[in-house]
């Protein structure tokens, strides 16, 4: 092993380390004073990112994208079965450490200035503390298990913030749909997990993958397997039919929508796909649904978007349809397309995300018609928010078009043209519905004479991001030597990425069109928005109702499922109740008829006692008399 | 000539009184006696075999010895049981000591 390999390894550990101290340290000393808490968990985030830039460093010196470094540290050993806490760190390892660390420290920042005044600062800090430590766990694991553990950890601490504002009926409401939802996709990951080890006989990502190569596994097994860790992304990343928890999630303080529910916990999904991309990319079949997932999401939440009266929800199902272009660009072998669009898609989502929390801090309502000409009062908000909704629109040259415009050319690519216009379709949508937002939100009258705008503490975060949402689509340039592309493929030969102009424009204009159109509506007014809601008639209240998803699972739970339940427990009641009642009952009755003969006389016991021991002697010579022996006999 | 079968009659009928004794008596004391006819029907037993089948070894004799150290120091226990009793019912009547049951 040389140096570089123990600085890493070494690094590997301590990044997801240092936010777990701060939540130590917060929790059992220093709750009651509010600054330190912040700084003590700021600072552990700081150093984490630091580090993440010099592993960066040390992987972009080694010029060989294959190259990984794994280690693992005994934990428990079970006979010959070991279960270890390792790291793996590889090229996809490191700019996952660095879209994590990075929106997590801006969030953190600008969490002062949000929370402030708030009873449960230190507890909100020590809370994103601890996600952060679990996130990072998540990208440096190096096996199932332990995935699976920062899988639920994630889980959890995304329960406790949408919750944090408990004492909200709706926010406690939301974190236990948060919590129930996400579980049906875990309980399938969890099969799948436990099915591959219980035929590979291990958790590690490597082994499994050359127990696969080795073609040990049935090709029709091997789909569902992967299937059902594909349900885990599903539940984490908000696909259809599990996306209803993410909307109810912005609940939560805006930070939290802004790093859990936007940038990192619901990339995990996608993150942990691109991970075992080598063990999905064995079943062309699942791969194939998994695109049509990812592009039914995209197009399906992007049209509720369109109608959507909260900031944070149109931001949520924008999310939701970004998760699912993602996907989309994992299910068509677009491996690269896809991580790279999460790392844009983190810096300019956690940018409105924040963009909307200043409006929120300001406002003090989530609803986009009781705000209005805010661009006047809240000038940096307004441009960074504006900057991030033509990243995420895809305008060139921002961040959002690189990689967009990759995953289009790879779902081109793949020949499939219903998911190709899906995508593109998506893609004027997303435009739409994101400067509907702003043109509502921050241009024409004013309508709130008190809003102002953000401290510095807040604005600085929003600055920073967004300037990242402008030069982080750079590494993608198609065509260059150095991309993000030749350092995420792992495949045999270099992956070449050629610019398809044609998709390139026809993607602008489809995004420039959208623009206009919400300028025409909201802008300049020039069209009525009642006259559209009536031209579009039934879509505009399906859309509005969000497909009535929530009503149809509400139906399915309380006619259907509640139903079933009625059964069991009538069953359980009378039946499994009544047997063991009966065994009881039995009893008594026994015991009640024995006791008579017992009747405190110690003579008379004596007695029985003999007489049964007379009785066993008898038996024994009758039916075995060998065993007479025992008492002497021959 | 003593043979082992008698040595085993002897213990047999001595037994045989012992286990009469304790199902029949009404004596609390009566019983106490019966039982340690029992032991000792046992101890001639020990003895006896001892005596006839491994005359070299003395585990037979060694365990009577052990037998009535034991079967006194269970003979203190029982008349002091009986004694406490007497003083609380004033009888030593086996059948009156009927507390034992549900």
């Amino acid at each position: 092993m040389e140096v570089g390999d123990l600085n890493i390894i070494l690094l590997g550990y301590l990044i997801p380390f240092l936010p777990l101290l701060a939540f130590i340290i917060i929790v059992s000393m220093t709750k009651k004073f509010r600054l330190t808490s912040a700084i003590i968990s700021i600072s552990a985030i700081f150093i984490s990112f630091l580090l993440s830039l010099i592993l960066l460093y040390f992987r972009l010196k080694d010029t060989n994208a294959h190259n990984f470094i794994e280690y693992n540290l005994p934990w428990l050993s079970l006979g010959n079965f070991n279960l270890n806490v390792g790291i793996l760190i590889n090229n996809l390892t490191a700019i996952m450490l660095i879209v994590v660390t990075t929106v997590s420290l801006l969030v953190q920042i600008y969490s002062i200035g949000y929370m402030h005044g708030d009873d449960g600062f230190s507890r909100f800090f020590a809370f994103i503390s601890l996600f952060s430590f679990s996130m990072l766990g998540i990208v440096v694991s190096n096996n199932l298990l332990q995935l699976y553990i920062f899988w639920e950890l994630v889980g959890l601490c995304s329960y406790l913030l949408i919750g944090f504002w408990y004492h909200k009926p709706e926010a406690s409401d939301a974190a236990k749909k948060a919590f129930v939802v996400t579980r049906f996709g875990d309980f399938g990951f969890l099969l799948g997990i436990l099915i591959l080890t219980y035929n590979a006989g291990t958790f590690n990502f490597i082994e499994i993958e050359h127990y696969l190569k080795a073609g040990n596994m049935d090709a029709g097994l091997l789909t569902i397997v992967i299937l059902l860790l594909f349900c885990g992304a599903v539940g984490k990343s908000g696909q259809f039919p599990l996306h209803v928890w993410l909307p109810d999630a912005m609940e939560g303080p805006t930070p939290v929508s802004a790093l859990i529910h936007a940038a990192t916990m619901v990339a995990a999904g996608v993150f942990m796909v691109a991970r075992l991309f080598d063990i999905f990319s064995l079943s062309s079949d699942a791969l194939k649904i998994i695109a049509y997932i990812g592009g039914f999401t995209a197009i399906f939440s992007a049209t509720i978007a369109l109608t959507q009266d909260d900031i944070k929800r149109v931001l949520a199902y924008s999310t939701l349809s970004q998760l699912g272009y993602m996907m989309l660009a994992l299910g068509v072998s677009g491996y690269t397309a896809g991580m790279f669009h999460l790392y844009t898609h983190a810096f300019f989502k956690a940018l409105l995300f924040l963009c909307a929390g200043s409006v929120i801090h300001a406002m003090h309502t989530n609803n986009i018609w009781e705000m209005g000409g805010l661009h006047k009062k809240m000038p940096i908000t307004s441009i960074t928010f504006l900057i991030a909704a033509f990243a995420i629109s895809g305008i060139f040259p921002l961040s959002g078009f690189w990689s967009k415009d990759e995953i289009l050319v790879n779902v081109y690519e793949s020949g499939n043209k219903i998911l190709y216009y899906a995508a593109v379709i998506t893609a004027f949508l997303t435009a739409f519905y994101m400067f509907r937002l702003y043109f509502v939100t921050f241009t024409g009258n004013l309508k709130d004479e008190h809003a102002h705008e953000s401290p510095a503490v807040m604005t600085v975060p929003l600055i920073l991001l967004a300037l990242l949402s402008i030069i982080s689509g750079f590494v993608g340039i198609p065509g260059t030597e150095k991309s993000i592309y030749n350092f995420l493929y792992t495949g045999e030969h270099p992956h070449e990425v050629a610019m398809n102009l044609k998709i390139a424009i026809s993607s602008n204009i489809v995004a420039l069109s959208g623009i206009l159109f919400a300028f025409l509506i909201y802008g300049l007014k020039l069209i009525k928005a009642e006259t559209m809601k009536k031209i579009t008639g039934p879509f505009y209240v399906i859309s509005k109702n969000k497909y009535f998803i929530d009503e149809i699972y509400l139906f399915l739970i309380r006619k259907i499922f509640f139903a079933i339940t009625e059964f069991v427990k009538w069953f359980d009641r009378h039946i499994v109740d009544g047997a063991v009642n009966l065994v009881a009952f039995l009893c008594r009755w026994a015991g009640a008829k024995l006791r008579l003969t017992i009747n405190g006389n110690v003579q008379s016991y004596a007695l029985i006692i003999f007489s049964g021991m007379i009785l066993i002697i008898a038996v024994f010579a009758i039916y075995n008399p060998e065993a007479l022996r025992i008492f002497g006999g021959r | 000539m003593i043979t082992l079968g008698h040595y085993i009659v002897l213990s047999v009928l001595l037994f045989g009184i012992g286990v009469f004794g304790i199902l029949t008596r009404r004596n609390a004391i009566g019983i106490l006696m019966s039982l340690e006819l029992i032991f000792n029907a046992v101890n001639i037993n020990m003895v006896a075999f001892s005596k006839f089948l491994t005359p070299d070894l003395v585990y037979g004799e060694l365990f009577a010895i052990f037998i009535i150290a034991v079967a006194a120091a269970e003979s203190v226990l029982g008349l002091a049981i009986i004694l406490a009793i007497y003083r609380k019912k004033q009888t030593v009547n086996a059948d009156e000591m009927n507390i034992m049951k549900y």
